[in-house]
């Protein structure tokens, strides 16, 4: 009868607030169905199953039944309390039953002959009509298994209850165990008679790091994201899905320039960073990441904009000194409530985690704009993976909520190369500057150049640049050098570069004017042909 | 439900109560029972409590279930109401 319902309009979902899911479920899970949840041990089936009730309880007042095969309803009461979930309350108020099925240890039951399941469907139907249920957890499936010897009986018998869970008009969630995260979908085959619409929970352990992540395998007759999507369980609000694909590139995009508190860094990025863009500045030790990132939040306050600094590398007392070596007073900020400084050790909580708690931090605070340093330091947290994850979800968030972000990337060698953030997040900042060590005659120099500036003009050379008690001072490009990004800087005898030029400018006599003016021709035509076509 | 009836007659005759339940009138009853199959035979007394589901086409295993006759090799007299 269901299917000649559903055969003339379009499934549809049953919100289930359940933090994000009903982003990557395309609304929620398909109404008055009943979905098969599979996942390993500890890979959160019953937080799921729980939640599903809990947030129909709590959210849009929809009462509910919890039919438990595995731990006694007790123990259910108890451990969802960490969630904030009183369980307990809700059924003295009438909006949650349980059917307790668990298996009781003190009773020794014998099977003779045949049998049914008669009166679990009973109960089942009896708790629904008792609280007018809208929503039926089963938890879980494979437990049920496990008390009756006779399988073929207890398939046939669970295939009987999800078609009555049909009939009776609930939305219904099912789970069930499976030994390996990548493998058959759910143990003794449940899949093949609950299989309207499937998802799979994984709790993978990859690089010492537990990793989890929710796929909606099939939703029937209706759409739904694909892939597998990270999601956390946090103890105030239960699991929580932390949708990528769900920010889609539908952020508005700013022309409004804003400051990088340095004047003359404004001057080469033409002008000043764009508001809602996003800068990586890449550099390896000591070459001044944490001071632009100082001047940043610094030019921030300056004008009136709230900044927040996430700092994964150095202690607050390590930031506020160096700040002050570089006449920037940030515990003044922070009093004047322009500032907020984030310390601490990246390995406190994972990727997934991270990311959420920084979220909740931008909400709450709403700052203009938002420091992190350093990206390198998050990286060792997570996998490749985990890590690209994070970046495209902070940036979007970012972005979204109109914020300029500037993140640091720490390069591992010394003159140059590129750090493996940088290969994992360059297409996803606006605009990139390298800070890079250039070594002339002894000396070493600082030298600073903007690589990418999307949406805008900007200077291409390389400058040098000085560090004293006011900050970062910007010189003369680097004229007579070579091979500074490479990591191998080689000097160049004016004799020499005034025969390459000269040949140079003979070849293009048309674009002769200004090349006089610029560092080092070839490359600056070359990248001033790459930025126009990115730009 | 005729098996039972056998059963009782022929092997404890005038020596047992029998109460009949039916969950789908009484649904509140199995919740609170915690009972999944049907049928289910639940022998309260004497101790230990015992449960037996299915049929009860096998009446050996009925019988052993419910330890209403000696064990092969069980040392304890046959215990009866």
């Amino acid at each position: 009868m269901t299917t000649d319902d559903t055969s003339l309009s379009p499934v549809r979902k049953l919100p289930t607030g359940i933090g994000s899911f009903d982003v990557i479920a395309k609304g929620g899970l398909p109404v008055n169905r009943t979905t098969l949840l599979s996942g390993t041990a500890g890979s959160g089936k019953t937080v799921f199953a729980v939640q599903f009730l809990a947030a129909g309880i709590q959210q849009f007042d929809e009462h509910a039944v919890f039919v438990t095969f595995e731990e006694s309803a007790s123990d259910i009461r108890t451990n969802m309390r960490s969630f904030g979930w009183d369980l307990a309350q809700w059924e003295r108020e009438g909006k949650l039953s349980f059917v307790d099925a668990s298996p009781d240890p003190h009773i020794e039951v014998i099977e003779s002959g045949a049998f049914d399941l008669g009166a679990l469907l009973a109960r089942v139907q009896n708790a629904v009509k008792k609280v007018n249920a809208k929503r039926v957890s089963v938890d879980s499936l494979g437990a049920v298994f496990s008390q009756f010897s006779d399988q073929s009986v207890v398939r046939r018998e669970l295939f009987r209850i999800a078609w009555a869970l049909k009939s009776m008009g609930v939305t219904a969630l099912l789970t069930a165990e499976r030994t390996l995260d990548y493998g058959p979908v759910a143990r003794f085959g449940i899949e093949e008679f609950i299989a309207d619409n499937v998802m799979v929970l994984r709790n993978v352990l990859e690089d010492e790091t537990r990793r989890r992540t929710i796929e909606i395998l099939k939703f029937r007759g209706t759409d739904h994201q694909k892939g597998e999507v990270p999601f956390t369980i946090l103890p105030g609000d239960g699991m929580v899905v932390i949708p990528l694909s769900a920010i889609q590139l539908k952020q508005k995009s700013s022309n409004v320039r804003t400051s990088s508190g340095n004047a003359e860094l404004d001057k080469m990025c033409g002008g000043g960073f764009f508001r809602d863009s996003v800068i990586l500045v890449s550099g390896a030790t000591g070459t001044g990441k944490t001071l632009t990132v100082t001047q940043f939040l610094n030019g921030g306050a300056a004008v009136g904009e709230k900044c927040l600094l996430l700092a994964f590398e150095e202690s607050r007392e390590q930031l506020f000194r160096n700040a002050i070596g570089w006449g920037v007073d940030f515990e003044k900020l922070e009093r004047d409530g322009m500032l907020r400084v984030i310390c601490d050790y990246p390995e406190v909580a994972t990727l997934e985690d991270w990311l959420l708690s920084i979220q909740k931090i931008v909400e709450e605070f709403k700052p203009s704009r938002v420091a992190l340093d350093s990206l390198s330091a998050l990286e060792r947290v997570g996998t490749i993976k985990a890590f690209r994850e994070f970046v495209i979800g902070f940036t979007s968030f970012i972005k979204h909520k109109e914020i300029t972000g500037l993140f640091t990337s720490t390069t591992s060698s010394l003159m140059g190369g590129t750090s493996i953030t940088e290969g994992h997040i360059s297409t996803l900042t606006d605009s990139i500057i390298l800070l890079r060590y250039v070594e002339m005659f002894g000396d070493m120099k600082r030298g600073i150049t903007v690589l990418k500036m999307r949406g805008s003009a900007h200077d291409k050379g390389i400058r040098e640049f000085n560090i004293d008690k006011d900050g970062m001072h910007l010189g003369r490009p680097f004229r007579n050098v070579t091979g500074i990004l490479s990591g191998a800087p080689v000097h160049v005898s004016p004799a020499d570069l005034e025969r390459v030029w000269s040949q140079y400018d003979a070849e293009v006599s048309d674009r002769r004017r200004g090349s006089r003016e610029s560092e080092s021709g070839e490359r600056r035509r070359g990248s001033e042909r790459r930025g126009s076509a990115s730009s | 439900m005729a098996n039972l009836r056998r059963i009782c007659e022929q092997e404890l005759a005038g020596q047992y109560a029998l109460e009949i339940i039916d969950v789908l009138e009484n649904p509140q009853l199995a919740e609170d029972e915690k009972i999944l199959a049907t049928p289910t035979l639940i022998k309260q007394l004497p101790p230990p409590l015992r449960r037996v589901i299915g049929d009860l086409s096998d009446t050996e295993k009925v019988l052993l279930g419910l330890e209403v006759r000696p064990q092969a090799s069980a040392q304890t007299p046959p215990r009866d109401s």
